[in-house]
């Protein structure tokens, strides 16, 4: 065997059979049929859905990177089944193959191939990182967001992540805390996720909104609901022994619905709500005026306000 | 290295992997606390009353941790106090719970907890007495709560008064400073294990009081498991 590289890819000079172009006509009608499979049969039923602005616009990011891989991820596996079927070990040629100097064509091909998809999906990752409509892609923008919807205040619903449950605080309605997340549909909401005590990690999944919540940490969310119906709400950091329960379901109505909900609500949980303390970013029960009093009342706080004296040993 | 050498080497090996492995089997596995059946001849679906009695104590002198405060079930036929926080219900069923509350107070860390939900008539009796809530921050007299997530149920436990010296052996009797906590709520007609636990960060010497009891099965959580 004497043949080169080059001689093996594009064909050699004697008129062999041109593997370079073999491989391209298989790979190009799969990379195709491949591509227009993912994008419009299974892309519409790609995570995380389209119940909201981010869900859509984030399962438009999966599909895009879907629609990039599908053909690199063919050529490499046509490149394999070809080299394993052509070029395999035939019977009597114990020849040793050729020595391989590069090919500059290629290598130049595959370096700017790489490069090219690279770049874009830094810069289409970026980008979306912003979208849609530069309000966040329903992730946590921390304590000052950088993007914001426009149009107007959103509806404000206060996270607030405790072992093992999540609670919201509706703070446009009376300051009233529950159990049960609603919010309207087409109407932009600003999620204020924060904890009590570990950290967790606010996951509406229908809606693509992912948001951890730190303890004296107000981290904000933004989405726009879209369709109605009901959403899962689970924790996605390990925050403790039933850390894989705590999952609860929220529910996209209509805005006059969401309405009526939320002022009932406050007049059921008035005499709750009084208990609270005044709706806040963050809550630090341990400096609480009313906590410290109870505390040092019951003889359990050191001055610091801490919850167990000093002689207590903190330990993790 | 001798062949004899080699092969007592990995003898030796392989036994240290095997009794690790035992004891991760026995430890964590088979180790967890007894579950007291409350469902033995009873119906489900029927909406027959089932009575479950618990007691939270300020510690727990029967167990390797006596100074993590603990909840205790007691067992339907001897009436027996049994160190484990597992229990067994039939579907469908009225639960009537007594809780003899021994602990002394601690301020729940969310006061939105001092609510009773998920109760017959959103209310707790304390000694008899109706409540729907109880402020833990206005006054120190919730010790614990009694909360199962997966019905929505919420019951802050109230405490002996400050003043009262607690009881220091478990499990506790009636002789000792209390107050007795009842309420009913319908077992869910769908089977399974139900999560319960304590909402007041009472795990002294740990955190924040979130750790030791807080997450141990056998103190301050467990398991209802409802059978069909």
């Amino acid at each position: 065997m004497a043949a080169s590289v080059a001689d093996d890819v594009q064909g050699p000079a004697s008129g062999g059979p041109n593997h370079g172009l073999r491989i391209f006509l298989i790979w190009l009608p799969i990379a195709v049929a491949a591509d227009l499979l993912l994008y419009f049969v299974y892309g519409p039923h790609m995570p995380p859905g389209q119940m909201s602005n981010s869900a859509a616009s984030q399962q438009f990011d999966i599909k895009v990177m879907s629609v990039l891989a599908a053909p690199i991820m063919a050529f490499v596996l046509i490149g394999m089944g070809y080299s394993l079927i052509v070029w395999r070990h035939r019977e009597g040629d114990d020849e040793d193959g050729p020595p391989i100097f590069g090919h500059t064509r290629i290598q130049a091909t595959w370096i700017t191939v790489s490069a090219v998809v690279v770049l874009f999906l830094a810069s289409f990752g970026t980008y979306e990182l912003a979208w849609p409509a530069f309000a966040g892609a329903g992730s946590g923008e921390g304590p000052s967001p950088i993007w914001t919807p426009k149009g107007g205040t959103p509806v404000q619903i206060q996270v607030i992540g405790q072992q093992w449950r999540w609670t919201y605080r509706y703070p446009q309605f009376g300051g009233f805390e529950t159990t049960a997340l609603e919010i309207p549909v087409n109407v932009p909401v600003q999620f204020n996720v924060t904890s009590l005590d570990v950290i967790h990690d606010f996951w509406a999944y229908q809606l693509g909104v992912k948001a951890d919540a730190n303890p004296g940490v107000n981290n904000v969310a933004y989405t726009t609901a879209k369709q109605l119906g009901k959403f899962v709400v689970r924790c996605d950091e390990l925050c403790g022994l039933w850390h894989a329960a705590m999952v609860n379901y929220g529910e996209v109505v209509t805005l006059s619905a969401f309405k009526s909900w939320a002022a009932k609500t406050n007049v059921q949980l008035a005499a709750v709500t009084k208990m609270l303390p005044p709706y806040a970013t963050t809550y630090d029960p341990t400096v609480v005026p009313q906590i410290n009093k109870a505390m040092v009342k019951a003889g359990i706080a050191g001055a610091n306000g801490y919850y167990y004296p000093p002689n207590d040993p903190v330990q993790p | 290295m001798s062949l004899p050498a080699r092969v007592v080497t990995l003898l030796v090996a392989f036994l240290a992997v095997a009794a690790g492995a035992a004891f991760i089997v026995v430890h964590f596995f088979l180790g967890s606390p007894p579950t007291v059946d409350y469902s033995t001849g009873v119906s489900a679906d029927t909406g027959a009353t089932v009575h479950v009695v618990l007691q939270e104590d300020p510690q727990n002198t029967v167990s390797t941790h006596p100074d993590w405060v603990s909840y205790f079930v007691q067992d339907p036929k001897t009436h027996a106090w049994i160190h484990t926080t597992l229990f067994k219900v039939p579907a469908g069923s009225k639960i009537d719970v007594t809780i003899y509350g021994y602990d002394g107070c601690t301020p729940l860390r969310n006061p939105y907890f001092g609510k009773v939900t998920g109760t017959i008539g959103q209310v707790e009796y304390v000694n008899g007495k109706p409540y729907s809530q109880l402020n833990s921050w206005s006054a120190c007299h919730v010790a614990h709560t009694f909360s199962i997530p997966g019905i929505n149920l919420n019951v802050p436990m109230a405490s002996p008064d400050l003043s009262a010296t607690l009881c220091g052996t478990s499990p506790c009797t009636t002789a000792s400073p209390h107050e007795t906590v009842t309420f009913s709520f319908m077992s869910p007609r769908t089977t399974g294990d139900y999560f319960w636990q304590c909402r007041v960060p009472c795990g002294g010497g740990f955190i924040d009081g979130f750790g030791g009891p807080m997450q141990t099965i056998g103190f301050m959580t467990g398991n209802m498991e409802v059978v069909s």
